[in-house]
């Protein structure tokens, strides 16, 4: 019998049309009765204490309800531990309004009530602090000598410190034949999604709150607003049904909603506080770094000493890291090598991830490195990769659960016409630019997080879901129906996936690329006990021919119940559900990772990306004018909106290698480009042609539906392809990002 | 709240009469840079009168002497899709194209773009000394970050860049700005209007207070031959100038008979050399006379650091324009990927 499938079908996003009609509401759009506005007061200063406020003239002003500071703030959970939320790193974690102390410049320090926002605003402009300052520290190059590696913690469990030494590095290094010695600088980034951070707080009285937020984790920021404010977790309710774009700044609850609730709890009122555009450089961010590089060869390419170590910026509070010099060794098998990770502690606020957090900087160096390996030892870029491939992962000796790089570089390769580029740089011209071509490969984590579904046939034969997870706009609710769909052999219509709401069972926040291998596990495991729940209710019914069937000998389509040798006898779900007397037939499941299978076992996602660039000889220009990326990550559950992660992140790519960057004035110890016209992202102008690949990998080891996730991927390998293009166009090797046209003349 | 009057003015007396009645008075136009300065506490007018209505300032016409009136209620988009001014100055229309967004441009008064103020960082934020906004105060700038800043004609006081497009090629142009106030109508040669910062960098024009821009008056002579806009930015559209080049040429044979060559990106107004233009004159346009003109119209410029740069990338990028006005078509480099 020919049985529909929905997974590996190029499915528009089922919202779609809700999002580009407006339809779609967000966290700062609920319209909500006798709605209070909150506006945030931010620090001028980088570091000190409050000594004075001054908010008579503030509360003097007609709509203003009440100025909250850590003067008259409520009284709130005294314990770190209570305010930690699931991403915190090691540390102590930054508590809003807590004391007079300022940490770091943009800090929340007040937050103004009023009936309208901007009469909040305008009131926020009529509070007077006085200030006592002290010395601060912002510049990363400057502190380097404070680098120490970061504590434990509980989320070392996800970014584990790099591997300890292998064999004799710096004896291995001294006396290589070919080696490399690069520094390489990378700029600090603000994740900056179009949807500003807002929540919506409705206070619904005797402690019970619906909170509309802005969020990667509606059940990471529940429990976080349960223990600060001593709320039951049952009675905080945490909505994100649209997210408009998170790239991990919705990792961790963000000020703007404990300020919110604050209020809500305090005025026991509906209080919305939404920040605006320069709020949101004042907070978490992709940090800045250093990586020092130390690579050799023997002189037919092949890698006998790896050398990576970091510096990267954390704030003075808490312990933040990212795995950067985890990688090189999962990619190149190499007896000697020496990794370490250092965090600089600065008067700032704690990095977090961004997409692809420490890959996509790691990878920068490291194939930026090997490029300059491979000009020097006059082999192909692409073949010095080939020489030192590993189908196993060298750094913990374990075999891949699958890994289909060689095919991502030789299908990227074909596709683009890698063979001909000319090695020599500097030696293509197209008019007054210059062409070059260059490579890198990616690679990232393949997560799976624990996830509980439930799952139920309705008496209308619908497949009702329901998780907390959220859709940051990635096609969650697409493939998350998809799978299901093909599940119980229904249509897309007649499954309804219900999400964004921390209610529903649990879901980690939506994060490192696993949320489709997490939630989509799940839901495979909620549904083969659904269909067992119906078979066996089938069983029941009179003269049923199911009585005697087991579950291998039935199958589910088209909304009906068969026998799989006799197709023609069936039974409808909405008759199985009617002989249930209408009640859904519903289960509740936990999917979990095969963590004792796959300890044996190495896991990641792969890519190879192909780029080409035109530099102008005289003015130095850069135009990326085509790219190709070739990503291997298990079962692609639908290749539109995966291929609209994988393009979304090349572009992110080219915005790293040429555009993006927060500027630091270290003599104020603040941001100064905070706004989205000066800080630069690509513009359509920008963008060339570019192509995306799946190379096939069929992994029967890594989960249930064989997925490891596209959100980031796409990112790791374009920085240094585009700087690798640059090189071979100009003979000029830019050891920072991003990089600027005028470097090039 | 921050309460303000609003009102409408009918026609160009009452626009001048309504901004005297109150003491914070600002014209608005598009509002595309008013209103953003307004939101960060830059500017706090607590008048504003409208001159979008007025009839008068939104024409486009030919003048008796075979050139072309502006009004400065004329949007910036339809000055630069204006058939007349894409046949007859077809290097406005490119610096203007080469400016904001299609959005802004859409918004944006040609008035208005006249008086847009600098994009410097430190200006922009109220929390930090800047002598252009609180005289006095100080410039971090010099100091600080200082990538977009000026190489010419700065100050001890403020090294802030003029950051318009469109008023490069109106200085290449030899437009002439009319002005209206209660003392009468004034008309400033555009070299004039624009000022550098000296001890006054709060100043960035010579308009008097409570002046209108009535218009903007093109000469006939419009290089319709020999142009370039030249516009060199960290992405390819949306993005201010880092160095830009307007160039006007007319040519006898390989010979520059006339020539205009303004700067934008580099100082506190659009940038000109009569030394230098006087040097080309009589000349060949080759490469090697553009690179002299340079190192003429760049020879007292100084870096501050970060912007050093753009000393060598406008001597690069006048010697580039002056070979792409002898064939305009040639492509803008890095506009768009080449086929
Ligand atoms: C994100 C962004 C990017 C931009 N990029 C560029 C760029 O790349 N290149 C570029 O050239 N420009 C750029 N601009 C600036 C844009 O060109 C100016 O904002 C615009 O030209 C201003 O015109 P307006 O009519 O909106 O002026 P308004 O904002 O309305 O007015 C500006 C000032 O002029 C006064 N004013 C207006 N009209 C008159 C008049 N007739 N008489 C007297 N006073 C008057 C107003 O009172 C106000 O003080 C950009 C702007 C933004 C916001």
């Amino acid at each position: 019998m020919d049985v529909n499938k929905t997974v590996g079908q190029p499915i528009s996003r089922l919202e779609g049309k809700l999002k580009v009609t407006g339809a779609a509401k967000y966290a700062a759009e609920y319209q909500v009765e006798n709605l209070l506005h909150g506006y945030v007061v931010n620090s001028p200063i980088t570091k000190g204490k409050i000594i004075n406020i001054d908010i008579a003239k503030a509360l003097a002003i007609p709509g203003v309800i009440d100025v909250l500071s850590h003067k008259n703030r409520t009284k709130l959970a005294w314990f770190d531990v209570q305010y930690t939320d699931m991403d915190a790193p090691p540390g102590t974690v930054f508590k809003p309004l807590h004391n007079e102390n300022i940490l770091y410049n943009g800090q929340p320090i007040a937050l103004v009530v009023a009936e309208d926002f901007e009469t909040a605003r305008y009131a926020s402009t009529q509070i007077t602090f006085e200030f006592e300052q002290e010395a601060f520290e912002t510049n990363l190059q400057n502190n380097t000598e404070k680098g120490r590696p970061a504590k434990k913690g509980f989320a070392t469990a996800l970014k584990p410190p790099p591997p300890p030494p292998t064999g004799d590095f710096d004896k291995a290094y001294g006396q290589a034949a070919v080696k490399v010695e690069a520094e390489f600088k990378h700029g600090t980034e603000h994740h900056n999604p179009i949807e500003l951070f807002a929540t919506t707080t409705v206070y619904k009285g005797k402690g019970k709150l619906t909170i509309y937020d802005k969020t990667q984790g509606t059940i990471n920021n529940q429990l976080y607003v349960a223990n600060i404010f001593g709320l039951h977790y049952k009675d905080v309710r945490v909505l994100a049904p649209f997210v408009g774009g998170g790239f991990g700044a919705g990792l961790r609850p963000q000020y703007q909603l404990f300020l919110c609730v604050m209020a809500a709890l305090h005025l026991k009122r509906n209080v919305r506080v939404v920040l605006d555009r320069k709020q949101m450089f004042s907070f978490s961010h992709r940090p800045p770094a250093i990586q020092k590089m130390r690579f050799a060869s023997d002189i037919n390419g092949r890698m006998t000493a790896l050398g990576h170590s970091v510096y990267a910026e954390t704030s003075n509070f808490e312990d933040y890291t990212e795995p950067t010099a985890n990688w090189s060794h999962k990619l190149y098998p190499s007896p000697n090598t020496l990794f370490e990770h250092n965090i600089v502690p600065l008067d700032v606020y704690t990095p977090m991830d961004m997409r692809a957090p420490g890959g996509s900087t790691a990878l920068h160096a490291i194939e930026c490195t090997m490029d300059e390996l491979a000009h020097k030892l006059k082999i192909d870029p692409l073949e010095l990769r080939l020489i030192n491939y590993s189908e196993m992962d060298p750094s913990s000796k374990k075999p891949y659960t699958s890994k289909a790089l060689r095919e991502c570089y030789l299908q990227a390769a074909e596709k683009f016409g890698w063979s001909n580029r000319n090695p020599e740089p500097r030696a293509t011209m197209r008019g007054n630019k210059l062409v070059g071509y260059g490579m890198a490969t990616g690679i990232w984590d393949a997560f799976q997080f624990p996830a509980r579904v439930e799952a139920m046939i309705t008496k209308d034969g619908k497949l009702v879901l329901n998780n907390a997870t959220t859709d940051i706009g990635t096609g969650t609710l697409t493939v998350m129906t998809q799978i299901a769909a093909d599940e119980l052999g229904l249509s897309l219509e007649e499954v309804d996936f219900q999400y964004g709401d921390s209610k529903k069972p649990f879901s980690m926040f939506q994060g490192g690329s696993a949320i489709t291998s997490s939630t989509g596990v799940a839901i495979v495991v909620a549904a083969k006990a659904l269909r067992k729940k119906l078979l066996k209710k089938a069983a029941q019914m009179e003269n049923s021919p199911f009585k005697n069937a087991s579950d291998e000998e039935v199958i589910f389509n088209g909304g009906n119940l068969h026998l799989k040798n006799e197709p023609g006898t069936y039974v409808s779900l909405k008759n199985i559900i009617a002989f249930n007397k209408g009640k859904a037939i519903k289960t509740t499941n936990m999917g979990k990772p095969h963590m004792l299978k796959l300890r044996k076992y190495s896991l990641a996602t792969h890519s190879a990306s192909f780029v080409e660039v035109e530099v102008d000889q005289d003015l130095g220009t850069v135009t990326v004018t085509r790219a190709v990326t070739a990503v291997a990550a298990g079962k692609i559950i639908n290749p539109k909106t995966a291929k609209s992660q994988i393009s979304g992140s090349m572009i992110w790519g080219i915005s790293k290698a040429l555009h993006e960057e927060t500027i630091m004035d270290d003599h104020f110890g603040k941001y100064i480009n905070t706004n989205l016209g000066e800080y630069h992202i690509p513009v359509h102008a920008d963008i060339g042609q570019l192509d995306v690949i799946f190379a096939e990998e069929r992994d029967e080891l890594i989960n249930e539906i064989g997925t490891k996730g596209v959100g980031e991927i796409g990112l790791v390998g374009m920085p240094a392809a585009i700087s690798n293009a640059i090189f071979n166009a100009t003979g000029k090797r830019i050891y920072k990002l991003p990089i600027h046209f005028d470097e090039l003349i | 709240m921050n309460n303000f009057e609003y009102r409408r003015a009918s026609d160009t007396k009452d626009a001048i009469n309504l901004i005297h009645q109150q003491e914070k008075s600002k014209f608005l136009a598009g509002g595309t840079n008013l209103i953003d300065l307004w939101k960060y506490n830059i500017t706090n007018p607590t008048s504003l009168v409208d001159i979008n209505h007025i009839a008068e300032l939104s024409e486009i016409k030919a003048l008796p002497d075979g050139g072309v009136r502006l009004g400065a209620g004329f949007k910036n988009a339809d000055t630069a899709y204006h058939p007349i001014i894409e046949q007859q100055y077809p290097l406005l229309s490119k610096a203007i194209l080469a400016g904001a967004s299609a959005q802004i441009r859409n918004m944006a008064s040609n008035g208005g773009n006249l008086l847009q103020r600098t994009r410097c960082y430190y200006f922009y934020d109220p929390e930090v000394p800047c002598n252009k906004r609180v005289p006095g105060s100080g410039c971090p700038a010099k100091l600080g970050y200082n990538r977009i800043h000026a190489i010419l004609g700065t100050s001890e006081q403020c090294i802030a860049v003029f950051p318009s497009d469109m008023c490069i090629a109106l200085a290449a142009l030899d437009a002439l700005v009319n002005v209206e106030g209660p003392e009468g109508k004034r008309t400033i040669n555009f070299a004039d209007f624009h000022r550098l910062p000296d001890d006054r960098p709060d100043l960035d024009n010579t308009l008097k207070p409570g002046e209108l821009i009535i218009s903007i008056d093109l000469p006939e002579k419009g290089f319709t031959t020999n142009y370039s806009y030249l516009k060199l930015r960290d992405r390819h559209s949306y993005a201010f100038a880092l160095v830009s080049v307007a160039t006007a040429m007319e040519l006898d044979g390989d010979t520059i008979k006339d020539i205009r060559i303004a700067l934008g990106g580099v100082a506190h107004k659009p940038w000109r050399s009569k030394e230098a233009e006087d040097f080309l004159i009589g000349k060949n346009a080759s490469a090697e006379n553009f690179s002299t003109a340079a190192d003429l119209i760049l020879k007292d410029a100084k870096g501050f650091g970060h912007n050093d740069f753009k000393i060598k990338l406008a001597k690069k990028a006048i010697i580039r324009n002056g070979l792409m006005a002898l064939n305009p078509d040639t492509q803008l480099p890095g506009a768009k990927p080449s086929a």
